[in-house]
Order: structure tokens, then C-alpha cells, then sequence
């Protein structure tokens, strides 16, 4: 192994330098929900939300060291461009979802909801950086369990308490499997540096000099690759380790439904594609990885798409779309694992989760001011939106045609991107099933649009308020589906160094 | 540059119409659509003078014999230059006409939809979106830039038809027809993709520097990159095989099953848009699309969106890669006949109203892609008369329906009768587009479809022993194909005469249709803007033929001359 270390200590300080803030932050939050009176509680979420954008503002302007020397901390983070968007991505998607739960009923005035919060988002920034088994682990663990408590925050409700108690089975059950695979991962490169086991792993004898495959090294290391393919599926909810998705996101405080949906699955899709290049690229096992990560796309879709049919919970739909919505970025995932040049597919795998995470905010936004307003999350209430805050609907549009790629929304620039990198990997079947899916997906979008602007209801005259924050958080995420729509350019090329950098 | 502005003041009106103006400002919102509109029209006429100077004209006639397009107000700015992805628009000699009939129908729509009093904002809002899209497509050089716009203009047309349609179908039309065109699109998009890569590591290839070096000659384009969506790199890509003396190019390369990318993806791309554009087998949308729409939006999907599928089958299929056009166009041509005799017959079995002319429709587009399987100069040139002629001629149709509907609330053809006396100008107009439809000599279906079926029985002009094709036909069915699709003209005499003598002739019924008034003046407005172009190709068939002729020349140049090279 001849990994390079980078000893610099003030390196080491400026990788985490966001994850120190946000700690900072999550203490000051905590403070400020002692000292704050009940009357200006809304505070707390301000400082939490602006807090978030001022740190992904400065992580943003943080030095990169030199390529070659971007494992800091003993080997612990890669502090690369991938890292940094990735992180910048999460804290933006965080401190929107901050924005959205201000006036959410039992969650939006307390200081440890956005607390715990804030430390998912730690966990989230550390995954997305992370070079060793030890820390994938670690940072993973963070999240998630910061994710239990969130899902399960609304304790007298029952809903809410089951889905603390699903999403915490469900993830540990998987973690158990993924840890195992580490393990095996260990055993046989004897490192746990990701970088260093990539390493190992390309040297290692998976077909003998006589031509037939040695079963000793391949099989527990195809073993291990299934495992952690496990783990990392519960993770974005991938097809058949997403039967925890609709349960969560349905009896999950909404809010948090929105942040378990985007940063989570940002910071995810970060950690699978750095670890699956970095460990299984250019070795033997490269091929049946392809296949595997192929297989599971296609499943993703389907399964995803073909179960948002039938939902009549908008909440639910959104659950199955977003499993969906996985499963074509796992179409870029496995066409940046095919080529050796996987740039245009990382690039892609980065660019589509920077416009899933707005677009689905800006979806959210609209579910929770309609919930608020009505106590409804049921599709055929939604009747008459258009007419009670034409607004309303038109973001709730733009966010579901993004989702189901029509342009001018993100959505159709981050498929293509997504479908074109399939295609150059030569895989243009699964281009064709990506895009054959998105058009099943188009049509129960198409039927919550219907619904908002050709059905009537008998509450048509009664209008629906929009408080600030809401407003702001609606404006700031339909302007970037635009603008990621129509100008895609800047972070697209953003993208593109990240993957060149990996 | 006039076409960035077209698309921009149809997009800022749409905006102004959602953000700024109240739910109840019907009046205001009508008028800032007429506004934008008759801003639009007026480029639009512009533009088409513009391409009918006798030095555009003469500059695309002699830059046909090098197989690539000439274009005036072109624009081209980098958009996505990593991908080699560019705004590029310009207008040539096939595309000039089509905006043309745009600006008309938009303008038309919109005076045909004042008496739209729900929700007039949205709607004038979603309809100047959708006329921006399709204008976009027409325009695009681009083929990234085209897709944008195919799929742009999907939704407004969805949310149109599901919103302000004939309540009983409106929903499922309207989603039938968006999953109709979704799928067709995908395929051709993928077989892009295909050709964007196939070009792109075609002439970025480390082994031959020569390629990107003769590519930025002809461009003239020192810094042009080998990967790119721009129409001018297929362009060249595709009639690689005269720049460089026989050598294959990109699109010659092996693809599955050992056939060329060209033939092998040419059925998918010209299929995939042809959906649009109504080829029988995946027409059934777009009778049910066009019935259940309101006037105005089926005056645009039958008048100018089925155009966008012939267009986009042409130009990236047809013009972009002519051996695959050579050889799957001759099975094609059969999918098109069906398409003329097949629908007229149905059309003459409805006995709703506005079905029969959703039929027409799709007989007579049937001809604009027979005239393009006629792989010469005369059948194509038909084949871009037919889009204008039928594009304000159903228009029109569609226009009189919507008249007549309004004040019976009936379609159903047998329980009309006698509204030439009550409505004499609408029955002039159908009487008239009637004439258009079947092919009067002197008018301009007649100037259209007379050069398509000519065309066709001359039969492509090509070699088919330089073709070295197994399946190639022993003998030459082209002029039987001609005579097949006759019967489908005079089907389509049949039918137009009985429904105009069946709802405007006889006896007028007072008490079944009570109150029926005449035609307001913006309705009469339309419809004389509408039958006016018609008459003015009628009139004048030399100022359209020409210059459809100079955009058609490239493509058929790249069909006669393009050596088969490889499978």
C-alpha cells in the first residue's frame, strides 16, 4: 500500500473546518432555545437555517490542498472537490429544510429538533469526505441515528413513533450487514483506508495463471461487495431494501420526511459512488459490479414507479418517487463504474442529486403549507389549488416537472446528463429503460398537476396563507430549478471537476 | 436574432400573465396575449421576407450542391460548452414557411379564444408557452436545444387540453397524446445520443488529427470540438463520405448486429418524431387529442404541432442520416399510405364533427410524410407545401367546428343541418377549406398534393444498385403507391362534401338550436387571416415553392450523392 498522508496539520483543520462550525452551531442553538422567549421562537430556526447557508458560503472558499495529497487526518477525509460539493449541497439542502419546519406543529419552535439536526448534517458532510471504513462507518452511524430520533420526534403520535421504530430495524439490520462487509474487506487487503483497499484489491490474484477464476479471493470479496451493497441501498433506498420508505416518510414529521429525502440521499450517493469507484474500479470484480449496480438501478426505477401509481397519499407518492428518482442515479453510478474515464457519469450522479435536493424542497415546502393549512395530505384535496394560491401550485408544478424531467425545470438537464453518460458507457439499454421510466413517472405527476388546476372543491374560496420563511424557501428552491434548468453550466462544470478529482 | 426575440416576448408575456396580472384581469390578460402575439405574427412575416430575398434564395440554392442547409438569422451562443451544447438558432428555407404559419395560428388562437372567460390567464399564459415551444423547435440548430423545446411544449399542451377541454374526454386525451409523444421522443433521443457519441469519438480519434482538422475547415471554426450537438457538426458528420473521398464517416461505423449506426437508429428517430407527425400505427392520439382540445389549442395541435414530429423526423432523421433514410423510407412509404387511405375512410365513417376532420388530419399528414419517402426534389418540396397548406388549412377546419359547436353544443353531424343559412360565413370558410382539403386544382392543397403524388410516382432517384441491399425490391412500387393514395383524395372529397352539406345545407331547426347568432368580428378576423394564407399560396404558389425548394435541395442533394460505404 503507498497511500499518500497529508501530515499538514492546519489541512487537517480546514477539511473540517464545516463539520467544527456546525457543532459550534448545534450548541448555540441549543442555548438559544434556553434563553429565548416563547413569543420569538421562531429564532431558533432562523439561526439554524442561516447559520447553514453561512457555512456552505464558506466552504465554498476553504483552500483545497494539491491533488495526490487530499487524504487528511491520518487518512480519515479526502478534502476534495467532490467532498466540497457534496457538502455545500447538504448544508443547502439542511438549512432549506430548517426554513420549512418553522411553523411545523410540535417540531418547528424547539431548539433540540434543530440540534439533532444539525448533527445528522455533521454526519451527512463527514460521509461525504470520508476515505476509511472506519469513518464511512462512524459518519454513517451519525446520521442515521440522529435520523431514528427525528423520524420518531412526534412521540405521542403514533405514526410518528412507528416510524422512528421501522427506519431504526430497518437500519441497523442493514448496518450489521454492511459492517460485516467491511470486516471481510479488512480480512483480505488488511487496510482499512478505501484508497488503499482499491489498491490492494487491483493486485489481487481473482483469476489464476491457468485461466479458471479462484474462488478463495472472489467469493468473499463478491460477498463483501453485496453486503456493503446493502447497506449503502438501504441507505438511498434502493429497490429491495426500500420497503422502510413509504412507512418513514409517511409518519415522519414532514420536515424531517423532506431532510431524510434530500441531504440524507445527497450525502449517500456521495459516499456510494467515491467508495464503489474507488474500491471496485479497475479490478476483477469491476464487471459484476456494473451488473449488479445496472440490476439494481433498473429495479429502483421500476419498483419506484410502478408503486407511485396507485398512492393517494401525496407524501407516499413523493416516498416511491423519490425511490424512483435513486434508481436513475444509480444509472449514472454504474455508467461511471463501466468506463475508466468515469468522469461524465459522476459528473452526472452530482449535478442530478444538486437539483434533486431543490426540487424536492420546493415540493415539500408546498405539502407542508398545504398540510398546515388544511390538514390534508391526501392527493384529491388538493383540488382547487390553483385557484386558492395560484403560487402554491405553480411551485408544486415546477418542482413535480423537474422530478419527471420536462424542461425548462433541472430535471430534463440532469437526465440527460444522467441517460448520456449511460449511453457512452455503452449501456444504452438501461438508457432507454431510464427514459422509458421516467415517462410511467410522468403520469402520476401529470395526475397531482391535474388535479391541482382541473379539479374543482367546495374550499376553492378559502386562500391559503404563506408565512416567510416558507416564502423565502419556495423562492430560493424554484429559482434554482430554473436556473439549473436553463444555465446548467456552472455547476455542472462544478460537478465535473469533482469527478476528475476523485 | 428576430427569433430570440419571438421566443423571448412569448416567454415574458406568459410570465407577465402569471405573476402580475389578477385572476379577474380577463380583459387585461386577453390583451397582453394579442399583444404578444401580433408582435409575434409581425417577426414572423419578417422573417419569412427576409428568407425570400432573391440573394438568400440564390445563396441557398447554390450552397444545396454541398448537401448542407443555409440559414439566415442565425445566433449562435455557447450555452453548455463542456458538452459542446449551444443556443443556436437560424432559419432556412423549410423552417421559414413553418414560422410563418406559427405566427398566423398562435394569432388566430388567440382571437378565436376570446370568449374564454375561466381562468383566461392561465389559459392565454399556458398558450403563449406552448407557441414558444413550438417556434423553438423550428428554429433550433441545435439538437440538444430541439429536444428542449419538443419536450417544452408537451406540457402546456397537456395542462390546455386537460383544463379547457371537451369535459368528457379531455383527461384521458390529454394524457394519452403526452405519453404518446413522451415515448416516441425517447427513442429518438437515445439514437442521438448514439450519434453524439459516435461523432464525437469519430473525430476526436488521437489516430486520425486530420478528421477535427478538416471538420474546423469546413466549419471554419478554428476552435469547433469534436463533441458537439450542433446541427452543422451532424451536418458535416453525416456527408462525411464526399468531404473525404469515399471514407466512412461516423454514422457508417458498425452498431448492433453488425448494422450500421445510420440504418440501424434511422427507423427510431424518424418513427419516434413521426408519432407526432401521426404515422399510422401510432396516430390513435391524435384524433382523441384534437377532439378533446378547445379551438384554439386544436387549431395549433393539428395545425403547427403535427408539424413539429414531420419536421424533426426531417431534419434529424432524413437530413442527418440519408442511408438510413434510403433504406427504411421505401417500408415507410407504406406506413404513409395506410396513413392517407386508412384515415380518410374513417374519417369518412365518424359522425362527430370535429372526429372527421381529426381524421383529415391525419390522412393528410399522411401525404407530408409520403412526399419526404419520395427521396427527390418535386415530392419533397410537395411534402413542405402540404405542412403549410394543411397546417392553416385544419386550422381553419377547426375554427368553423369550434364556431359551429358554440352555438349548437352539439358535434354530432346527422342532427345538424341548415346552418349555411344562419352562419353563412363559417359555412363559406368550411366550404372553402373543404376545397383546400380535397385537392382543388388552382388552390393550394391542390399546389401541394400535386407534387407529392408526381414525386412519388417518379420514385427516388436513386441507384438502387449502388444500394447492394438484399432486400432490396425487384421492381419499383412507388407509382402504385401514387395511385393507392388517389383513392384516399377522393375519400377525402366525399367526406368533406357530405359534412358540408349536411351541417350547413337542409333545413334549419329553430327549435332544437335555439338563438343562434352570428359570428363575432374577431372570429371573422381569424378566419379571413386564415384563408387569406391559403389564398396566398393559392395566388402566388412561386414564392412558397421556391424557397421551400431552397431548403429541401440539401436534403435531397445528401440523398442522391451520399456513397454507401460500409453495412
Amino acid at each position: 500500500m503507498n497511500i499518500v498522508v497529508n501530515q499538514n496539520s492546519t489541512v487537517g483543520f480546514l477539511a473540517i473546518l464545516p463539520e467544527i462550525l456546525l457543532a459550534i452551531l448545534a450548541v448555540a442553538v441549543v442555548m438559544l432555545d434556553v434563553f429565548t422567549p416563547a413569543s420569538r421562537r421562531r429564532l431558533i430556526g432562523w439561526v439554524a437555517s442561516i447559520g447553514m447557508f453561512a457555512i456552505a458560503l464558506v466552504t465554498l472558499f476553504i483552500p483545497l490542498p494539491e491533488p495526490g495529497s487530499q487524504l487528511v487526518l491520518g487518512g480519515m477525509l479526502r478534502h476534495d472537490v467532490l467532498a466540497q460539493f457534496f457538502v455545500v449541497v447538504t448544508l443547502v439542502g439542511a438549512a432549506l429544510a430548517c426554513l420549512i419546519s418553522m411553523d411545523s406543529p410540535g417540531i418547528g419552535k424547539l431548539g433540540e429538533f434543530y440540534a439533532i439536526l444539525i448533527v445528522a448534517t455533521i454526519g451527512a458532510c463527514l460521509i461525504s469526505a470520508a476515505a476509511d471504513l472506519v469513518m464511512v462507518f462512524i459518519a454513517l452511524e451519525t446520521l442515521t441515528i440522529s435520523l431514528y430520533i427525528l423520524a420518531g420526534f412526534l412521540r405521542d403520535n403514533s405514526r410518528s413513533a412507528e416510524a422512528g421504530m421501522k427506519y431504526f430495524l430497518f437500519g441497523s439490520f442493514t448496518s450489521a450487514i454492511m459492517l460485516y462487509g467491511f470486516s471481510l474487506l479488512y480480512g483480505f487487503t488488511q487496510n482499512t483506508n478505501i484508497y488503499a483497499i482499491g489498491q490492494v484489491l487491483r493486485t489481487l490474484p481473482f483469476v489464476a495463471a491457468d485461466g479458471t477464476i479462484n474462488v478463495n479471493i472472489t467469493l468473499p470479496i463478491l460477498l463483501a461487495m453485496l453486503m456493503i451493497t446493502v447497506g449503502f441501498g438501504f441507505k438511498i433506498s434502493a429497490v429491495p431494501f426500500h420497503f422502510w420508505t413509504p412507512d418513514v416518510y409517511e409518519g415522519a414529521p414532514t420536515p424531517v420526511t423532506a431532510y431524510i429525502s434530500v441531504a440524507s440521499k445527497a450525502a449517500s450517493f456521495a459516499l456510494l459512488t467515491r467508495f464503489f469507484i474507488i474500491v471496485f474500479q479497475g479490478s476483477e470484480p469491476t464487471r459484476v459490479m456494473v451488473q449488479l449496480v445496472a440490476v439494481l438501478a433498473v429495479a429502483t426505477m421500476t419498483v419506484g414507479n410502478l408503486l407511485a401509481l396507485p398512492q393517494r397519499n401525496i407524501k407516499r407518492l413523493i416516498a416511491y418517487s423519490s425511490i424512483a428518482q435513486a434508481g436513475y442515479a444509480l444509472v449514472g453510478v454504474a455508467a461511471a463504474i463501466s468506463t475508466s474515464e468515469t468522469g461524465a457519469g459522476v459528473a452526472a450522479v452530482g449535478f442530478y442529486m444538486a437539483m434533486y435536493v431543490v426540487t424536492n424542497l420546493a415540493a415539500f415546502g408546498v405539502i407542508i403549507l398545504f398540510a398546515n393549512a388544511t390538514g390534508s395530505e391526501t392527493i384529491a384535496d388538493f383540488a382547487g389549488l390553483s385557484r386558492r394560491n395560484i403560487g402554491l401550485a405553480l411551485v408544486l408544478t415546477i418542482a413535480l416537472l423537474s422530478l419527471a424531467g420536462i424542461p425548462p425545470a433541472a430535471g430534463f438537464v440532469g437526465k440527460f446528463f444522467l441517460f448520456k453518460a449511460a449511453v457512452d458507457a455503452n449501456l444504452t439499454w438501461l438508457a432507454i429503460i431510464g427514459f422509458l421510466n421516467s415517462i410511467i413517472a410522468l403520469y402520476y405527476y401529470l395526475v397531482v398537476i391535474k388535479v391541482m388546476f382541473v379539479d374543482r372543491s367546495e374550499d376553492e374560496k378559502k386562500a391559503i396563507p404563506i408565512s416567510f420563511p416558507y416564502a423565502l424557501a419556495l423562492g430560493i428552491t424554484t429559482i434554482c430549478v430554473i436556473l439549473l434548468g436553463t444555465l446548467p453550466q456552472t455547476v455542472f462544470e462544478w460537478a465535473t471537476r469533482a469527478a476528475q478529482g476523485l | 436574432m428576430l427569433v430570440t426575440i419571438i421566443l423571448a416576448v412569448l416567454i415574458i408575456a406568459s410570465l407577465v400573465l402569471l405573476l402580475f396580472v389578477n385572476e379577474n384581469q380577463g380583459q387585461e390578460a386577453r390583451s397582453i396575449a394579442i399583444l404578444a402575439t401580433m408582435i409575434t405574427l409581425v417577426l414572423s412575416v419578417v422573417i419569412f421576407l427576409q428568407m425570400n430575398q432573391p440573394g438568400n434564395l440564390a445563396a441557398a440554392q447554390s450552397n444545396a450542391g454541398t448537401g448542407r442547409s443555409y440559414f439566415v438569422d442565425e445566433l449562435n451562443i455557447p450555452w453548455i460548452p463542456s458538452l459542446g451544447i449551444g443556443y443556436h438558432v437560424g432559419v432556412d428555407g423549410v423552417t421559414a414557411p413553418m414560422i410563418l404559419l406559427t405566427g398566423i395560428a398562435t394569432f388566430c388562437g388567440v382571437l378565436i379564444s376570446w370568449r374564454i372567460t375561466d381562468r383566461t390567464r392561465e389559459f392565454m399564459a399556458f398558450f403563449l408557452l406552448l407557441a414558444a415551444g413550438v417556434y423553438g423547435v423550428f428554429v433550433s440548430l441545435d439538437m440538444f436545444l430541439l429536444f428542449f423545446w419538443y419536450e417544452f411544449a408537451i406540457f402546456p399542451m397537456y395542462l390546455l387540453i386537460a383544463t379547457w377541454g371537451w369535459v368528457e374526454r379531455r383527461e384521458y386525451a390529454a394524457m394519452k397524446l403526452t405519453l404518446y409523444i413522451l415515448i416516441g421522443s425517447v427513442f429518438a433521443l437515445v439514437g442521438l445520443l448514439v450519434l453524439y457519441f459516435s461523432m464525437g469519438a469519430f473525430f476526436s480519434d488521437l489516430a486520425h488529427p486530420e478528421r477535427l482538422a478538416t471538420l474546423r475547415q469546413v466549419l471554419n471554426n478554428p476552435t469547433a470540438t469534436a463533441f458537439s450537438f450542433d446541427f452543422s457538426h451532424f451536418e458535416i458528420a453525416s456527408r462525411w463520405a464526399q468531404l473525404a473521398n469515399g471514407q466512412p464517416g461516423p454514422f457508417d461505423v458498425a452498431s448492433i448486429g453488425g448494422v450500421s449506426i445510420a440504418r440501424f437508429w434511422f427507423p427510431f428517430i424518424f418513427i419516434g418524431f413521426g408519432v407526432l407527425a401521426g404515422l399510422f400505427p401510432f396516430h390513435n392520439w391524435s384524433p382523441d387529442g384534437h377532439v378533446a382540445a378547445p379551438t384554439a389549442v386544436s387549431m395549433i395541435h393539428a395545425g403547427v404541432l403535427m408539424k413539429l414530429g414531420a419536421y424533426a423526423a426531417l431534419r434529424v432523421g432524413v437530413q442527418l442520416l440519408p442511408e438510413g433514410a434510403k433504406v427504411h423510407l421505401p417500408w415507410i412509404i407504406l406506413l404513409a399510405l395506410i396513413n392517407v387511405v386508412y384515415g380518410a375512410f374513417i374519417a369518412f365513417r365518424q359522425r362527430d364533427f370535429k372526429y372527421v376532420i381529426g381524421f383529415s388530419s391525419v390522412s393528410h399528414m399522411g401525404l407530408v410524410s409520403m412526399g419526404f419517402a419520395s427521396m427527390n426534389l418535386v415530392g419533397m418540396t410537395g411534402a413542405g407545401l402540404q405542412m403549410f397548406s394543411h397546417g392553416a388549412m385544419t386550422a381553419l377546419f377547426f375554427a368553423c367546428v369550434g364556431m359551429v359547436y358554440d352555438q349548437a353544443h352539439t358535434r354530432d353531424i346527422p342532427s345538424l343541418g341548415g346552418f349555411g343559412k344562419k352562419l353563412p360565413f363559417v359555412a363559406t370558410a368550411f366550404v372553402f377549406a373543404g376545397l383546400v382539403s380535397m385537392g382543388m386544382p388552382g388552390l393550394s392543397g391542390f399546389i401541394a398534393e400535386f407534387p407529392i403524388l408526381s414525386g412519388v410516382f417518379q420514385g427516388p432517384i436513386v441507384n438502387p444498385a449502388t444500394l447492394q441491399l438484399t432486400y432490396t425490391p425487384t421492381f419499383n412500387y412507388y407509382p402504385y403507391i401514387a395511385i393507392l393514395s388517389a383513392l384516399g383524395i377522393i375519400v377525402t372529397a366525399a367526406y368533406v362534401l357530405r359534412v358540408a352539406q349536411q351541417v350547413f345545407g337542409g333545413e334549419f331547426n329553430e327549435a332544437r338550436f335555439p338563438g343562434v347568432k352570428g359570428v363575432t368580428l374577431t372570429d371573422k378576423f381569424a378566419i379571413v387571416l386564415l384563408a387569406g394564407s391559403l389564398l396566398f399560396v393559392a395566388l402566388f404558389p412561386n414564392v412558397m415553392s421556391s424557397m421551400i425548394k431552397s431548403g429541401m435541395a440539401p436534403v435531397v442533394t445528401a440523398l442522391q450523392q451520399n456513397a454507401p460505404v460500409g453495412r
